[in-house]
C-alpha cells in the first residue's frame, strides 16, 4: 500500500512546485512587467505538474489489477489457464488473498505458488513503476511550464481556461450519476427480462422469487409477477397521503395565513426537525409502537389485524411525510399575492372564506405539485416498510391487512449473501428500474404542472 | 357553507332597504360563517397539534425505552483465580493464559456460594445468569495484571441480558414461568443476590465504547460511529468541492443553452431519486462494475456523495445568487477576472450559506441506510473499522440491524443507538442554525 504514501509525496511536491513558479516570477519581474500576478505563475506550474500526474494515477488505478491479472493468467499452466471463467476467477482471487497473506479458500499447490510468486513480484514492479512514472511526468510538466513562462505570458488566462474546464466538468457529474443510473439499471433488468418475460413481470400477479436449485425440486419454479408489490405499495402510499396531505396540508395554512409570528417562530424548527429525523427511526417507531397499537385497537373493536397491517406502515410513512407536504405548501401559499386577499377581504369573505376560494384555487397547481412529489416520496419510501410492513405478496385493499412494497422486495433480494445472474437477484434491478421510472415521470409531471399553470402576478 | 346569497343589484337595494345586514335570517347567516371560520382556524391547530404530538410520541417512545441501556447490571461474585484452570504450566505464558478456562472459574465460585444446587440443570442456569462476555472479562483481567492468579477477588461481571431486563423491571414477574425467559429458581437467586447488594446497575460504558455482539448486554455503537465518520468523511470530500464547483458555473459561467438546461433539469430530477435506487447504482457500478471491496465506507460514501450532490448544488446555488450583483459589478469595474471576481469576492460571501447547506445535506447523508443495505453494510462486524477500506456499518444501518434481532434486550439497545444518531443529527443542525444566524447578511 504504497499508494497513500506516494499521494502525500505529490501533495507536497505540489505545494513546492507553486511556490517554485510563484519566486520565479517574481524575480522575472525585477526585470519586466509581468502580464500576470505571480501567484498565477505558481498556478500554472501547479496545474502542468499536477493535472498529468492525476491523470497518470487513476488510469493506473483503474489498470492496474486487469493487467496484473493478464499477466499471472498467462504464465499459469495450460491446465489452470482454460479452466472455466467462475473456477479462474476463483484461482485468481485466491492467489490474491495468499499474495497479502490471507487464508485461501483452496490449498496451495506448486503452481498457484508460483503464480504468488509471480504475482507479488509484478505488484513490486508496479509499485516502482508508478512511482518513477509519476514522479517523471511530475518533473517533467515543471520544466515545460517553465519553459512557457516568459513575463508576457498570459499565466492568468491559462489558469482560468483550466479552472473553468474543470467546473463544467463538475457539473457533468450530475449527468452522468442518471446515466449510470439509468445504465445500470437498464443492464441488469434487461438481462432479467432475456430470463423472463416483461408482461408477465408488468402483469403477473403471483410474485415468489425463490427459484429451483435442483432442476427437479418441487414447487420453487420462480414467479415474478409484480402487481402484488405493486398493489401493496399503492395501498400503504395510499394510506400514507391520507395522513400526509390533510394534515400537511392544513398546518400550512395555519402558519401561512393564521399563525402568529411567535408561533411560527416556535413550530416551524420543531416540524423541520420531523423532517430531519432518519426513516429507520421511524421504522422502529412503527414496528415498535405504532403496529400493536393499531392491532389492540382493531382488538377492541372486533377486527383481526395483522401485527404488521398496511396501516401501521402507511400512517408512519405519512407522519414522515407531513413536513415535506406542509413546507412545499406553506411555499407555494405564501406566494400567492396579498392583492388577491385583500381583494377577498374587501368584498366581506371571512378568512376562512378567502382561503377557501381565494388563495387554495390561485395555489393549486402549487399543491397538486407538492402532493405528487410527496406521493413519490412515499413510492421510494423503504426503511419504514421494510421494518413495518411484511413480506408476503398478496393483494389486498384491507389496510388491516399485511402488504408488502416494491422498495422491500428490493431490499429483501439484495441484503445479505445473493447469487450473482440469479433470475432472482437480477429482479431487484427491473423492480428498481420500475420505481426509478415512475418517480421519474411523477416528478417531470409536477414540474410541468408547476411551469405550465403557475400564474404570473406581478 | 356560507354562500353570500345576492341576487341582481336592484334586488340587492330593495333587501338592503329592508335591513339586509341587520334581519335575523342575516345574523343567523352570519353566525354560522363566523363558526366556520372558528372551526376552519381549528383544523389547523388541530394538525399541527397532531404533527407535533406524532413526534412527540416518538421521541417519548425512544427516550423511555433507550434510557435504561446507558445502565448495565453487574453481579458481584468472589473469583478466585485457581491457576489450575488458567495457568496450568505456572509459566504465566500469554497464549496459555489467553486461552484459559475462565468459565470454570465462574461456576467454581457459584458452586461455592450456592451449594444447594446441584442438579445440572440448576447449574446451568446459575451459569446463565451471567454474560457470555463474562469469561472475557476475567481473561482481561489477569491478562492486565497476571499477579492475580492464585488470588480471590470480587468481581463485578456483566449479568445476563434476561437478568438485566429482570433489574430494570422489563419482565413481569406474574407471567408464568414458561413463557418467561427467567425460571423461578433464576428470579430466587437473583433476589437472594439483591438482598446482599451483590447485583448493581452501574453506567455502561461499553456501549459507548465497543463494537457489535450477538449478546444485547455487551453491545456497543462505537463501531458504528467511526464507520459513519468515514463514509461521511468520503461523502463530504466528494460533494462538497464537486457540489460547489458545479453550483458556480451553472450560476456564474453557464450560458443559457441546450446542454445546461439539460444539467438543471437533471439535477432537479436526481434531487427526487429514491435513495435506494442509488443503493442499486452503487452495487451495479461501484461494486459490479469497478470492483470495489462489499461493506466499506469508501463505497458507502461514494454511494452517498451522490445522492447529496444534487441537494448540495441546489443550496449553493441559491446561496451564490443571494449574493447582490453590485458586489460582482464593482468587482468587474475594478478590472478584476470574471474567474477573480467568484472567486474573491462572490465565493466568499456565500461561504457561510454554502457551508449551512452543506451541514444539512451531511446530516441527511448520516441517517441515510437504504442505500447503504444494498452495498452491504449491514455485516456484523465486532470489531472497530480502521479505514475508509474496511468493513464497517454505520449509525443508521446498526440500529436497523439491532431492531431486527428478536431479544428483548435490544430494544433498548435499539433506542439507545437511535438516541445517539439523534443527539449527533441535532448536533448538526444546530451547528447550521448557529452558523447562519451568525453569518446571515441582509443587504
Amino acid at each position: 500500500m504504497t499508494l497513500p504514501v506516494l499521494l502525500l509525496v505529490l501533495a507536497v511536491l505540489s505545494v513546492g512546485a507553486f511556490y517554485w513558479g510563484r519566486s520565479t516570477a517574481v524575480r522575472m519581474a525585477q526585470t519586466s512587467a509581468l502580464h500576470s500576478l505571480p501567484s498565477y505563475f505558481g498556478f500554472y506550474v501547479l496545474v502542468w505538474c499536477g493535472l498529468p500526474t492525476i491523470l497518470l494515477l487513476s488510469l493506473w488505478l483503474a489498470g492496474e489489477d486487469w493487467v496484473v491479472r493478464l499477466l499471472v493468467v498467462a504464465d499459469l499452466p495450460e491446465s489452470l489457464r482454460n479452466l472455466p471463467t467462475d473456477q479462474l476467477n476463483l484461482l485468481i482471487s485466491d492467489i490474491r488473498n495468499m499474495a497479502y497473506g490471507n487464508v485461501p479458500s483452496t490449498a496451495a499447490t506448486p503452481e498457484t505458488r508460483a503464480a504468488v510468486e509471480h504475482y507479488v513480484s509484478l505488484k513490486a514492479v508496479g509499485d516502482w513503476l508508478v512511482w518513477g512514472l509519476s514522479l517523471l511526468l511530475f518533473v517533467a510538466g515543471a520544466m515545460f511550464a517553465r519553459s512557457r513562462m516568459t513575463p508576457q505570458f498570459r499565466a492568468r488566462n491559462r489558469v482560468e481556461t483550466v479552472l473553468t474546464v474543470v467546473l463544467v466538468a463538475s457539473s457533468t457529474v450530475a449527468v452522468f450519476t442518471t446515466v449510470g443510473i439509468v445504465l445500470s439499471l437498464l443492464f441488469e433488468a434487461l438481462r432479467f427480462f432475456a430470463r423472463y418475460p416483461v408482461l408477465d413481470f408488468l402483469f403477473g400477479l403471483t410474485w415468489s422469487p425463490q427459484t429451483a436449485i435442483r432442476a427437479d425440486q418441487v414447487g420453487s419454479s420462480g414467479s415474478f409477477g409484480a402487481v402484488p408489490l405493486f398493489a401493496g405499495t399503492l395501498l400503504i402510499s395510499a394510506i400514507s397521503m391520507l395522513v400526509a396531505i390533510p394534515v400537511g396540508l392544513m398546518s400550512a395554512i395555519y402558519m401561512s395565513e393564521y399563525a402568529p409570528r411567535s408561533v411560527r417562530s416556535v413550530v416551524k424548527p420543531i416540524l423541520e426537525i420531523l423532517a430531519g429525523i432518519p426513516t429507520v427511526v421511524f421504522g422502529f417507531f412503527a414496528a415498535l409502537t405504532v403496529a400493536p397499537a393499531i392491532a389492540s385497537l382493531a382488538a377492541a373493536v372486533g377486527l383481526q389485524a395483522s401485527p404488521q397491517s398496511a396501516l401501521a406502515a402507511g400512517a408512519v410513512m405519512g407522519i414522515m411525510i407531513i413536513p415535506y407536504m406542509s413546507s412545499l405548501s406553506d411555499d407555494v401559499i405564501s406566494a400567492v399575492p396579498n392583492t388577491l386577499r385583500e381583494g377577498s377581504y374587501g368584498l366581506g369573505a371571512t378568512q376562512a372564506e378567502t382561503i377557501k376560494r381565494v388563495v387554495l384555487p390561485a395555489a393549486l397547481p402549487g399543491i397538486m405539485a407538492a402532493f405528487i412529489i410527496s406521493f413519490s416520496r412515499a413510492l421510494g419510501e423503504t426503511m419504514i416498510v421494510v421494518m413495518a410492513a411484511g413480506l408476503a405478496a398478496n393483494i389486498t385493499a384491507n389496510p388491516l391487512d399485511t402488504a408488502t412494497t416494491v422498495t422491500v422486495h428490493i431490499s429483501a433480494l439484495l441484503v445479505g449473501d445473493q447469487e450473482f445472474d440469479s433470475a432472482k437477484t437480477l429482479s431487484a434491478f427491473a423492480l428498481g428500474l420500475t420505481l426509478f421510472l415512475v418517480t421519474l415521470a411523477m416528478n417531470v409531471v409536477a414540474q410541468r404542472i408547476v411551469k405550465k399553470y403557475r400564474e404570473q402576478y406581478d | 357553507m356560507t354562500e353570500m346569497a345576492i341576487g341582481g343589484p336592484l334586488e340587492g337595494e330593495k333587501r338592503a332597504a329592508s335591513g339586509i345586514h341587520t334581519s335575523e335570517a342575516a345574523k343567523l347567516r352570519l353566525k354560522s360563517r363566523y363558526s366556520a371560520e372558528r372551526r376552519f382556524k381549528l383544523y389547523g391547530i388541530a394538525a399541527i397539534v397532531f404533527a407535533l404530538a406524532a413526534l412527540a410520541t416518538l421521541l417519548f417512545t425512544i427516550l423511555g425505552n433507550g434510557v435504561t441501556a446507558f445502565q448495565q447490571t453487574f453481579v458481584r461474585i468472589p473469583i478466585s483465580f485457581e491457576a489450575e484452570a488458567i495457568d496450568t504450566s505456572g509459566k504465566r505464558d500469554i497464549d496459555e493464559l489467553r486461552r484459559g478456562d475462565y468459565a470454570a472459574l465462574i461456576r467454581s465460585s457459584l458452586s461455592k456460594q450456592f451449594p444447594d444446587v446441584t442438579d445440572r440443570l440448576g447449574q446451568r442456569q446459575l451459569f446463565g445468569m451471567f454474560s457470555a462476555g463474562a469469561p472475557d472479562q476475567l481473561r482481561d483481567m489477569v491478562l492486565a495484571e497476571p499477579g492475580v492468579i492464585g488470588q480471590t477477588r470480587d468481581v463485578w461481571l456483566y449479568a445476563s441480558s434476561d437478568v438485566d431486563m429482570l433489574n430494570k423491571g422489563f419482565i413481569d414477574r406474574k407471567t408464568p414461568e414458561q413463557s418467561r425467559r427467567l425460571s423461578d429458581r433464576q428470579i430466587s437467586w437473583v433476589d437472594t443476590l439483591a438482598s446482599s447488594k451483590a447485583i448493581e446497575k452501574r453506567f455502561n460504558a461499553r456501549f459507548f465504547t465497543g463494537g457489535d455482539s450477538r449478546e444485547p448486554e455487551l453491545v456497543g455503537v462505537w463501531g458504528a460511529v467511526v464507520g459513519s465518520f468515514f463514509t461521511l468523511m468520503v461523502c463530504l470530500s466528494l460533494s462538497l468541492p464537486l457540489g460547489i464547483m458545479a453550483a458556480i458555473y451553472l450560476e456564474e459561467f453557464a450560458p443559457k443553452n441546450r446542454f445546461t438546461e439539460i444539467i438543471e433539469v437533471n439535477i432537479n430530477n436526481l434531487a427526487a431519486v429514491p435513495s435506494i435506487v442509488y443503493g442499486l447504482l452503487g452495487l451495479a457500478v461501484f461494486i459490479g462494475f469497478f470492483g470495489f471491496p462489499r461493506s466499506a465506507p469508501m463505497v458507502g460514501g461514494l454511494v452517498l456523495a451522490l445522492m447529496s450532490l444534487p441537494v448540495m448544488i441546489i443550496a449553493s446555488r441559491a446561496s451564490i445568487r443571494a449574493v447582490p450583483p453590485s458586489i460582482r459589478e464593482a468587482a468587474l469595474g475594478l478590472g478584476a477576472s470574471k474567474v477573480q471576481t467568484v472567486l474573491h469576492h462572490v465565493l466568499p460571501l456565500a461561504m457561510p450559506g454554502i457551508l449551512t447547506g452543506t451541514i444539512i445535506a451531511m446530516a441527511h447523508a448520516l441517517g441515510e441506510t437504504a442505500p447503504l443495505l444494498m452495498i452491504g453494510m449491514v455485516a456484523f462486524l465486532v470489531d472497530i473499522p480502521s479505514g475508509p477500506l474496511q468493513a464497517a456499518t454505520v449509525l443508521p444501518v446498526q440500529v436497523f440491524m439491532w431492531a431486527d434481532s428478536a431479544e428483548r434486550g435490544f430494544v433498548e439497545k435499539t433506542s439507545a443507538g437511535i438516541m445517539v444518531l439523534l443527539v449527533f443529527l441535532l448536533a448538526m443542525n444546530a451547528l447550521a442554525i448557529f452558523l447562519r444566524k451568525k453569518f446571515e447578511r441582509r443587504w
